[in-house]
């Protein structure tokens, strides 16, 4: 159902993803980069570009510290950066750096340049309150999927592991729209998420509401969820292949305050979760439609015998968390700087973390729960955790949690046994 | 004509692979989970990947391989405890979170660079490292030989018309087995299970007559590391099928009927459903030790897809059946094999290039999931009545 807009990347993928000086193509490969240091870009600097039989090739960077060349076999390259036409303050770590080629592809060839007065050593107060920043932005990019998963469970009672692949279907959707249509930023975002929440009214209408009706048990459902989540990660990797793609081309310009450093994307992406989430907020709390859909949430039988349409409330709960979890995904893909076949997946343990630790059903405990794990997962590394295992630490409070206080922070005890 | 053959010969050569057997041991621990106990395990790989990486390591390491198969049993063991003890007493959904969570953070932890003087990071240990004691275990000696001599192209010079008549009769052999296994052939006991047998092994020795794939003895991939599989396979299902008619096997069926029904006759629930985690998982753990023999140790190779792809044989062949496991298991990855291979034959490359088809695949086993659990949850050989169990 939804491979017919995907279909279309097909034919446009290949413009997509890198910058317009050499395009990689079925029989040629691009080695490219842009040499910047921390104060700005570094035109007319020499980078030499050596193939293993000795052949060189010259390029010299733009007026914007941009360099790309252009390649014919595959295999390793030597890319050499040639010091003299560096400006004289300044010095780069490793001037040789081996790369290699593969065709289609353009391959990333990163000169670390620096002043003399450069100081890499950042303070410790300074890099919590830096990861404390992105903690909190990947907990709001959460908290927008995790809001529509923990409604779905409420409402219906089922997990749904799919959750993840909607997250993915709004960054590869900003893609399609933004990147390979060229549609503006904005138009192409609300694109995103109105086709993200039509998947979801979808859904519902052709599968969820179907097997509702037959009386299909939720162990079985969960299954079809997890059978839906597996077609629509190779229905992406059957269009995008396994490599990352990005929404938009430039590099974000970064903003400086204090100690923190920030993309323009990511205060935009943080602004918008915020104020979709208050809208959320405020229609569950103050809208008739909310009422109706807490109540559901509390007790389907009760809220059904008194009247509320359960049927509706329930495809209104698919519609919207399909939405927020398409923006959601889409302002991952700013955010992190692409989107991969398995980038929800790959987030669809915190998403479940989050969850629980708001207690399950609960839209406000999976807010509070998206806050804490998404700080928990960016502030450990700082801490001491070894980066690799940053996501681990949010299994770790998800089996302590359950231990002690297996309802979650906000959820009621009655719903768990 | 050729095409057709060498697609058969595809999906045949992908079926007997010990691979094969080694999902379906890994399959049969998920059997005792979800078909007889109703636990929502979603994390099998994790204990696959355990069992391999015990084994992988220690032998790696230099010690002995019986202790190595030690080390993996007792790592699926702890990773059960440490799953089952906060999730067991609460709704099956919990169990599922946790399991799938920690099966992925095991994988993730397997590719840190940090271990990789243990696990060899995301390129894995390579098969060689602790390949040597199991083939020096070998019976079969050297050299290489083909199963069962006489075959296809001793009949009539191998015309293709054999190999299709072989194939009917092939395919009608199996039905008939299911028919039997059924049930549903009228036949009852000890003529039950002979006709069963009798099938069993005309169905095999058929295959061998139309398949005749001369192999290593003892090598990689050899007639020694497929022998050992299958061999676990079949003990493996003859072990379940003592457990589940034993007393213990009924309590497990009523844990997933009636929770409360059980407990009420005064038996422990969670140490039930405990026990029956950690059996499962250490049929994983087996699973995991035949997977990477004939391979290398991979954390990406055990990942969420090689759990989904337990449950969807599971389904396929029956939950809650004894032969369901096996039976989905081989028709799981032959029919993979045999749709990419249809598509990588039949659909030109500017519609679909090599690559994708492999991805095509995998989305129609997705799909296949989703509607066998709509239309025909009890799978080929399952009762449907014994299917109604819920969360």
């Amino acid at each position: 159902m939804l491979v017919a807009p995907l279909m279309v990347l097909l034919g446009q993928s290949s413009a997509g993803a890198v910058d317009t000086l050499c395009l990689p193509g079925p029989d040629k490969a691009c080695i490219a980069g842009t040499l910047r240091t921390e104060d700005g870009v570094l035109p007319d600097v020499t980078i030499t570009v050596t193939d293993e039989a000795g052949t060189a090739q010259e390029a010299v960077t733009s007026d914007t510290g941009k360099w790309s060349v252009q390649v014919d076999k595959e295999g390793t390259y030597t890319v050499a950066l040639d010091k003299t036409t560096l400006p004289k303050d300044l010095d780069v770590a490793k001037s040789e750096i081996t790369v290699q080629a593969k065709f289609g592809a353009t391959l990333p060839a990163l000169f670390d340049v620096r002043t003399s007065s450069y100081d890499a050593s950042t303070s410790k107060v300074d890099e919590l309150v830096q990861s404390g920043v992105n903690g909190l932005r990947l907990g709001l990019l959460l908290a927008l999927a995790s809001v529509g998963l923990s409604l779905i469970y409420g409402t219906t009672g089922l997990s749904n592991f799919a959750h993840a692949e909607q997250v993915t279907l709004g960054g590869v959707l900003g893609y399609l729209f933004v990147n390979s249509w060229g549609l503006n930023l904005w138009i192409g975002g609300v694109l995103v998420v109105l086709a993200c929440a039509f998947t979801g009214y979808f859904q519902d209408r052709v599968l969820w509401q179907p097997l509702r009706r037959r009386g299909l048990g939720l162990t079985q459902m969960i299954i079809v969820t997890i059978g839906l989540s597996l077609s629509l990660q190779y229905v992406f990797q059957y269009f995008l292949g396994a490599g990352t793609v990005r929404v938009v081309q430039d590099n974000p310009s970064v903003r400086t305050f204090g100690s923190v450093t920030i993309t323009n994307q990511s205060l935009v992406a943080m602004a918008i979760s915020i104020v979709v989430l208050a809208a959320v907020g405020f229609a569950l709390l103050r809208t008739r439609i909310g009422r109706a859909t807490r109540a559901v949430s509390d007790n389907p039988a009760l809220a059904s015998a008194s009247g509320i349409d359960t049927d509706k409330v329930i495809r209104l709960v698919w519609t919207v968390a399909m939405g927020l979890a398409g923006l959601s995904g889409i302002l991952y893909a700013l955010v992190v700087n692409g989107i991969k076949w398995d980038s929800g997946l790959q987030i669809l343990l915190l998403l479940f973390a989050a969850v629980t630790l708001g207690g399950l059903g609960t839209a406000f405990g999976a807010l509070l729960g998206a806050l804490v794990i998404g700080l928990v997962v960016e502030v450990s590394p700082v801490v001491g955790m070894p980066g690799d295992f940053k996501y681990a630490t949010a299994l770790l409070i998800l089996i302590l949690l359950l231990l002690v206080r297996p309802q979650g922070l906000l959820g009621k005890p009655q719903r768990v046994g | 004509m050729d095409t057709i053959q060498g697609i058969l010969n595809g999906m045949m050569r992908e079926t007997l692979s010990p691979q094969t057997a080694a999902v379906a041991i890994a399959v049969i621990g998920l059997n005792i989970h979800l078909g007889f106990t109703g636990l929502l395990n979603f994390g099998q790989a994790g204990f696959m990947l355990l069992g391999a990486y015990g084994m992988a390591i220690s032998v790696w390491h230099g010690l002995p391989f019986a202790v190595g198969i030690l080390f993996g049993l007792g790592a699926a063991l702890i990773f059960a405890l440490v799953l089952g003890v906060p999730t067991l007493k609460l709704r099956g959904d919990y169990l599922a979170i946790v399991t799938i969570s920690a099966a992925e953070i095991l994988r993730y932890v397997g590719r840190s660079s940090l271990l990789s003087d243990f696990t060899g990071a995301a390129q894995g240990i390579p098969g060689s490292q602790y390949r040597t004691p199991f083939t020096s275990l070998s019976l079969f000696g050297s050299g290489s030989f083909t199963l069962w001599p006489f075959n296809y192209l001793d009949v009539a010079g191998g015309a293709a018309w054999v190999r299709i008549l072989g194939w009917i009769v092939l395919v009608a052999l199996v039905v008939g087995l299911v028919y039997v296994l059924r049930g549903k052939a009228g036949l009852a006991g000890g003529a039950k299970v002979g006709a069963a047998v009798v099938l069993g092994v005309l169905a095999v020795l058929l295959v061998f007559f139309l398949f005749p794939v001369p192999n290593q003895s003892t090598g990689v991939n050899g007639w020694w590391v497929r022998f050992v599989a299958w061999t676990l396979v079949a003990l493996c299902t003859f072990l379940v099928f003592l457990l589940v008619r034993s007393p213990w096997g009924r309590l497990l069926r009523g844990v997933r009927e009636d929770e409360d029904a059980i407990r009420s006759l005064g038996k422990n629930v969670f140490s039930i459903k405990m026990q029956a985690l950690i059996i499962g998982g250490l049929f994983g753990a087996i699973g995991g030790m035949i997977y990477v023999l004939p391979a290398s140790t991979q954390p990406d190779s055990m990942g969420r897809s090689l759990t989904f792809f337990c449950y969807t044989a599971l389904l396929i062949g029956g939950a809650a059946t004894i032969f369901g496991p096996v039976l989905g298991s081989l028709i799981f990855f032959g029919c993979r094999i045999g749709i990419k291979y249809t598509a990588s034959a039949y659909i030109p490359d500017s519609v679909m290039n090599a690559q994708q088809t492999e991805q095509f695949s995998y989305i129609v086993v997705g799909v296949a999931l989703m509607l066998i659990v709509i239309f025909r949850p009890q799978g080929i050989l399952g009762n449907k009545r014994e299917l109604r169990f819920d969360v």
